[in-house]
């Protein structure tokens, strides 16, 4: 983390020159989506996610021409994750691995509209409970497994941790979450 | 194989993350052991539901205009302010260029085709969409109904832009607002999909062939123009670019149906 923040050569401050703003929208910004998926499930709170990956995107900009190659993705979400645990680290009473926090566990409005079953808005909460329950660690894997859909490289890449370590953590994260989670509901979606 | 050993590499075998060697020998194992081919059935089941049923929280609207807003006016800062650098970088720049007009002339005029395009009406046509956003400033008249929104543009624009109601399919109307754009009132319309929002910049172009260009990217938005009925319609949001296409056409034959002026 800390050797982004090397000295500016060129100058007092650098700025992106039309041709690397071009390659920043074409390349980083298509993952502002992710981004801000990331930050929520690691911080679990709305607000913060919103100013973490704020914060973040400031960064990248800044130091967009350390950005080579093509992978735009874990690029961005191995700044957006630092970020996020930069700022849990700051967080009073350290509040990671709190067993129950009940403002943590607002309910929020992830699928508006009537429309929306009951019994799928019930699932949709116990999962995102059971998710949001885990260590962080844990859940970091999860969510860039399971929700992004990225490689054990990738995910090694953006966690800065060997693949070893990644499987591990996946291996533990997902049985924590079935014995969370308990047995399958018998009408599950299939 | 023990199952033990079986139990401990389910995780990255359902991921396929093992050497082939590992994965067969484990494969093995599961065709044989009823108990671990069930453990693995668990593990299935958890990915699905995890995709299925964990909540996704794409980025709100007004966090991704702040950010690529502060990508943009970071990029200009460097242009206006960074004076020898600037005039130095400029001057290199033009000396690639040079060199690369001699050694390619298609490269180039890819190239300018780009540079135009950055400083073109699709910009000015993205940062109002941006700042409609930001600004807290979305609608000067709030209604899902077209016959609200349309009057209400009379005796402010020297022209009634045609308001189409498009809520059955999808695209309800916000409510419209007054921008300005090419150095001209234009009228502003706000439809919404989903928690997508969409701005329609529509003025008068008369003698314009109809004609609708492909969804383009600016920014991270996705930008449509056509013209039709001898408006000019500008499209832009941070919705996909199929959706947004569909929400065009839409526009295209709701415009020509209903509220002609």
């Amino acid at each position: 983390m800390t050797h982004e923040r090397r000295p500016e050569t060129a100058g007092p401050q650098r700025h992106l020159s039309p041709r690397e703003l071009d390659r920043f929208n074409e390349c980083v910004l298509p993952y502002l989506d992710a981004a801000h998926n990331l930050a929520r499930y690691l911080l679990r709170d709305a607000h913060d996610a919103e100013d973490a990956v704020q914060d973040a995107f400031l960064r990248a900009i800044r130091h967009f021409d350390g950005f080579r190659g093509v992978d735009g993705r874990a690029w961005l979400l191995s700044i957006v994750r630092n970020t996020c645990f930069t700022r849990l680290r700051g967080r009073p009473s350290s509040g990671e691995n709190v067993e129950f926090d009940e403002e943590i566990h607002i309910v929020e409005e992830t699928a508006p509209g009537p429309e929306v079953d009951l019994a799928r808005r019930a699932a949709t909460e116990a999962v995102r409970e059971g998710l949001d329950r885990l260590a962080v660690e844990f859940r970091e894997v999860l969510v860039l497994r399971e929700l992004e859909g990225l490689s054990y490289k990738e995910i090694a890449q953006v966690s800065g941790v060997p693949i070893g370590t990644v499987m591990s953590r996946l291996a533990r994260g997902r049985k924590q979450l079935l014995l969370a989670l308990g047995p399958p509901r018998a009408q599950g979606n299939r | 194989m023990l199952c033990d050993d079986v139990l401990e590499r389910l995780s990255p075998f359902l991921d396929d993350e093992l050497d082939p060697l590992r994965s067969r020998e484990i494969q093995q194992h599961l065709d044989a052991c009823p108990s671990c081919t069930d453990a693995l059935g668990r593990m299935k089941e958890l990915a699905e539901r995890l995709r299925a049923e964990a909540p996704y929280y794409p980025a709100p609207d007004s966090l991704r205009a702040r950010v690529s807003q502060a990508a943009w006016s970071d990029a200009s800062r460097g242009r206006v302010t960074g004076r020898h650098i600037g005039v130095t970088a400029r001057g290199w720049l033009g000396a690639a260029a040079t060199v690369i007009a001699i050694v390619s002339g298609t490269w180039l005029f890819t190239s300018l085709q780009r540079h135009v395009s950055f400083g073109s009406i699709e910009r000015e046509v993205v940062s109002s969409h941006i700042r409609s956003l930001m600004a807290n400033h979305l609608t000067d008249v709030a209604s899902t109904d077209q016959h609200t929104v349309k009057p209400w543009f009379n005796g402010k624009l020297d022209f009634s832009p045609p308001v189409s109601d498009l809520a059955t399919s999808g695209y309800p109307l916000i409510g419209g607002r007054l921008d300005y754009l090419r150095g001209r009132p234009v009228a502003a319309l706000v439809y919404q999909r989903r928690k997508h929002l969409i701005n329609v910049f529509a003025w008068p172009d008369e003698g314009v062939a109809d004609a609708e260009t492909p969804p383009r990217t600016q920014q991270g938005y996705h930008i449509i123009h056509e013209t039709h009925g001898g408006m000019a319609y500008w499209i832009v949001s941070d919705l996909n670019s199929d959706e947004l296409s569909s929400f065009g056409k839409l526009l295209a034959t709701g415009g020509e149906k209903g509220q002609r002026p």
